[in-house]
């Protein structure tokens, strides 16, 4: 066993961990934090896509261990209390999901999208998205979810300003 | 799919990280840069190694810097860097345009520059960026650091000239002065490339005075293109003339290939796509060598 510690949606966590215990793994059965979904176990899926210190990462082929020290981000740490962030509202708003597998990464990839260009293309949001599947294939609408929450969290800033 | 139980450690300095992957010689150790191969690997184990290094903390081994006419990029500078570095785009713009072909941004986060080259897939961008650059690999061991050429570096299917003991530290570039080009077949975005084609083209008013060519996904390593390069010194001439030389160099060069077919392409499959590839590759090289200047 290792020890590690880590910090998931802004609250410290130290755990002892098998080495080979995969980070999805530690957050869904440790920590009890199931909102990221296990799909193809191999990094090519993206519905375990978490953010580590900010940046997207496939959380089915990364190590526990190699998060030690590290800042997590998972879909449960997006809304504030029982208001939602604009990415999930907008998601809900414009039936940005169906079966609802893909949209914890869905959601965890559009937040680094949208933190590093506020003001994306809809081309340049299907490419962004392209590194997660929807099975249901029902991107057009996770598309415009993601720019009318870019939109809302844009006007919000400015409001903030 | 969960991996099988190994041993770890993550050392901070890299004679400790070397002695501990000679100590466990025995378990298999393997060295754990951004794990981004390796891990879907042992999830599927399909590796097993029973001790992992993991180089996380070792200190000094990430980072991109110029020295004159070389571009060096330490082995666990991850990709994600790579593709947004200014440097990088100055210095050698065909390894900005092939990193942005690996897989997708949340795997570029995590994988590192190192680890691709010393996973040395057969169908991987940064092995043929590198056999085109002719860069330098350099490597520590227990008995210090040495400096492999990548034409000497890629040894099979996943293999290395790299001894089990020794750890890839950082890869060096030689700054390219003419046009590039890296583009791929694959079946869908971000896929393994079925083809690869890595191309450099360096010229002398209108003529092409050097040209630097590498395939990936036409063999267990990258190749060079050596025929087609010899072919193409010295030509000149309108663009007509020109893309009569590239299309006749692109089938000599194809004509060397003996790739295997798979379950992805067949034989056939990989040297059409090969022919077609490298002539689009060196047409987009030469126009852009001579747009630069």
């Amino acid at each position: 066993m290792t020890a590690i510690s880590v910090t998931v949606n802004g609250r410290p966590h130290t755990a002892q961990v098998e080495p080979r215990r995969l980070l999805v793994d530690f957050l869904r059965e440790d920590l009890g934090l199931v909102g990221t979904h296990i799909g193809c176990e191999h990094g090519v899926c993206g519905t375990c896509t978490v953010l580590l210190d900010g940046h997207s990462i496939r959380s089915c082929i990364t190590l526990a261990v190699q998060a030690d020290g590290a800042e997590i981000s998972t879909v449960e740490g997006l809304a504030s209390g029982a208001e939602l962030h604009p990415l999930q509202d907008e998601f809900s708003e414009k039936q940005g999901l169906q079966c609802g597998y893909c949209t914890p990464g869905m959601l965890m990839r559009a937040r680094e999208i949208l933190a590093q260009n506020p003001d994306p293309s809809p081309a340049e949001v299907r490419e962004a998205i392209a590194s997660n599947l929807c099975r249901c294939t029902g991107y057009q609408f996770i598309i415009e979810a993601v720019l009318g929450a870019a939109e809302r969290m844009r006007a919000g800033k400015e409001t903030a300003a | 799919m969960k991996p099988p139980p190994f041993d770890y450690a993550a050392p901070t300095t890299l004679d400790e990280a070397i002695g501990l992957l000679a100590e466990h010689a025995d378990a298999e150790a393997r060295v754990l840069a951004g794990g981004q191969s390796l891990i879907p690997m042992m999830n599927f184990r399909l590796a097993k190694p029973g001790y992992l290094v993991d180089l996380r903390r070792v200190a000094g081994l990430a980072g991109i810097r110029r020295e004159g006419d070389t571009l060096i990029i330490g082995a666990m500078t991850r990709m994600a860097e790579v593709e947004r570095s200014p440097e990088v785009a100055v210095a050698a713009p065909l390894l900005t345009e092939a990193v942005g072909l690996v897989a997708h941004v949340p795997v570029r986060n995590s994988g590192t520059v190192g680890g691709s080259l010393a996973h040395a897939d057969p169908a991987a961008e940064l092995p043929a960026v590198a056999l085109a650059l002719d860069a330098e690999l350099v490597a520590a061991g227990p008995g210090g650091t040495r400096t492999i050429p990548a034409g000497e570096f890629f040894t099979g299917s996943y293999g290395t000239a790299l001894a089990p003991e020794e750890i890839l530290t950082e890869v060096r570039l030689p700054v390219w002065p003419g046009g590039h080009a890296f583009i791929e077949f694959s079946r869908i975005h971000a896929n393994f490339a079925v083809v690869a084609v890595a191309a450099l083209v360096d010229t002398d008013g209108d003529r092409i005075r050097r040209a630097c060519v590498a395939l990936a996904g036409v063999g267990p390593t990258p190749v060079r293109a050596h025929s087609a390069e010899r072919a193409l010194l010295g030509a000149s001439g309108d663009a007509d003339a020109l893309r009569e030389a590239i299309r006749a160099a692109a089938e000599l060069a194809t004509a060397d290939l003996s790739p295997a077919g798979d379950l992805h392409a067949s034989a056939e499959t990989r040297l059409t796509l090969a022919q077609v590839y490298l002539r689009r590759a060196l047409e987009l090289a030469v126009s852009r060598a001579r747009n630069e200047r």
